[in-house]
């Protein structure tokens, strides 16, 4: 049913540090890995050795590069994948019922056996976190990996996401923000995580980190010293070679 | 957005198709038998012909079924449920009507006001999406409207209505292109609020997450024929409402101008529909520093 339930029970979700992340795209690749051969139809890749690659990704890692006036730039990676919204927009447009939030943890999912690949979904989503495959015909999303999350066959440690179980720098973590005490709620609050674009009232489950503030220093221009204007009359002996040189 | 062609003609002619079943099922065309038929097939092939075309815009024809489902909350599930409906209500007005010359004010009437109601859910399944700040606002499901009551208006040989409808059709359409130019600004999202990072300073994008394109900036990211939009504008306002108005409210129509009417506000729809798609940006353009 696409109509969304009023409130669900857990509120799984992903923290992703700002301040930490190193721009490797590595859960991009584990993103991949995973889901192209689990949950689903595999993320096909078109032309992947031509001119033209292209192909379906579930998260990606865009890099900013954010300035005041008169300061130095600061560059900033930015992962984003579905942020699984308490509003989802994507949930209510579908007119199979094949796009779905569940009642027990909040994720959104489809159902690609009851999804006509109307792209309807995708529109409605302000965050590009759906896209069709082109060689299924139906709609990829995050699963948040809901198989591996609750899959009693793998080690407990990697009952995570596979981004973040793969992270190296530690810049993204899983948890519940239903409850107040787990590890996403309180770094939320701690670091004064924040919503992406709320004025389009999804009411994200996903929080970003801010990046931590940078020593306050001024824009430094690299071609000042060459720039600089050099004393044109010099005294003494120096004036002297110069005014010889020059003649020559 | 990725102006489709098989959006683009679905959209179009089912809004023609249906916008005549309004007007046949009011009770106006007094005609009969053959001459009925005729335009009761017209009305058909266009509203089902939309339709059909819209299956090809699928990544899977085969579930369409499925789509009838989810009515309670999807403007596109409504819309698939109320367009059979009006057709097959319609459709039965009109056997009556064609084969026994009996047209049953009642039925006419619900088939009209479900054709109405057709052409408004399929206006509201861009209407809704607030992600896409032209297209987010109540004068699209009234353009739609419009677009539709003037083309069936004018293909069932309402001269004097047709030509009104069309004058408004082109207010409505100015009063759109200027609310929606501003729309984007007013929505309020910008790199800034994409990213979170607006206070830090300006936001530019250094990088795109991968080399090549993706599905997301081949449908959402459309700039082709952006360059152009002041002519295509003059062309679908001229086109497609303007000079049918001026033709049918100061000619005395004929067959043959009513048909050089037909086939110019066709040109201007068509144009009109390219554009609606075509200059639309969505706000995930921002994580791509485009719109």
């Amino acid at each position: 049913m696409t109509t969304l339930p009023k409130s669900t029970e857990k509120k799984l979700g992903l923290v992703i540090d700002l301040d930490t992340c190193v721009g490797c795209h590595a859960c991009v690749i584990s993103c991949k890995e995973w889901n192209t051969s689990n949950y689903g139809a595999p993320l096909s890749d078109m032309d992947a050795y031509g001119a033209d690659p292209s192909g379906t990704f579930l998260n990606r890692v865009h890099t900013f590069e954010v300035q005041k006036e008169n300061k130095p730039a600061q560059v900033i990676h930015f992962p984003k994948s579905c942020l699984h919204c308490e509003d989802a927009p994507c949930v209510t447009v579908c007119p199979t019922g094949a796009s779905y939030k569940r009642v027990e943890d909040g994720i959104v999912l489809v159902n690609e056996d009851a999804c006509i690949g109307c792209g309807l979904c995708a529109w409605a989503c302000p965050y590009g976190a759906r896209e069709m495959d082109a060689a299924e015909g139906v709609m990829k999303k995050c699963t948040l990996c809901v198989d591996r999350i609750y899959n009693e066959n793998i080690p407990e440690e990697d009952r995570v996401p596979s981004c973040v179980r793969t992270c190296p720098a530690g810049a993204r973590h899983f948890g519940d923000f239903a409850d107040p005490e787990s590890n996403v709620s309180i770094l939320t609050a701690e670091r004064s995580g924040f919503d992406l674009m709320p004025e389009q009232g999804t009411k994200p489950v996903n929080k970003y980190l801010p990046p931590r503030p940078k020593a306050d220093i001024e824009e430094t221009n690299i071609l000042a010293p060459l720039l600089a204007r050099q004393p044109e009359e010099t005294g003494g002996f120096l004036g002297w070679l110069d005014r010889t040189l020059e003649k020559l | 957005m990725h102006p489709a062609t098989s959006v683009i003609i679905f959209t179009a002619l089912s809004g023609l198709g249906f916008g005549m079943m309004v007007f046949l099922g009011l009770g106006m065309l007094d005609v009969s038998g053959w001459v009925a038929f005729v335009f009761v097939a017209i009305s058909f092939a266009l509203a089902g012909g939309g339709l059909l075309s819209s299956l090809f815009h699928l990544g899977h024809p085969e579930r369409f079924l499925m789509a009838f489902s989810q009515w309670r909350s999807s403007w596109l599930s409504r819309e698939g449920i109320l367009s059979m409906a009006a057709m097959g209500l319609f459709g039965i007005y009109a056997l009556l009507w064609i084969f026994m010359d009996n047209r049953i004010p009642v039925l006419g009437y619900v088939a009209a006001f479900l054709s109405v109601l057709t052409i408004f859910s399929t206006s509201m399944i861009y209407a809704q999406m607030k992600s896409v700040p032209r297209w987010h606002t109540p004068m699209t499901a009234v353009l739609y409207l419009l677009y539709g009551f003037a083309g069936g208006a004018l293909l069932t040989t309402q001269v004097a209505l047709a030509g009104w409808l069309m004058l408004a059709l082109a207010i409505a359409q100015i009063v759109t292109w200027v609310q929606g130019d501003g729309a984007f600004a007013k929505a309020g999202s910008d790199m800034g609020t994409a990213t979170g990072l607006g206070f830090l300073g300006k936001v530019r994008l250094l990088e795109k997450p991968h080399t090549g394109s993706n599905y997301l900036m081949s449908e959402m990211i459309h700039v082709i024929g952006r360059k152009h939009i002041l002519k295509l504008r003059i062309i679908a306002l001229t086109l497609g409402s303007l000079i049918p108005a001026v033709l049918l409210l100061a000619l005395d129509a004929g067959h043959m101008v009513a048909l050089i009417v037909i086939l110019i506000h066709l040109v201007g729809l068509f144009t009109q529909r390219w554009l609606f798609f075509a200059e639309a940006e969505h706000v995930v353009g921002l994580y791509y520093g485009q719109r």
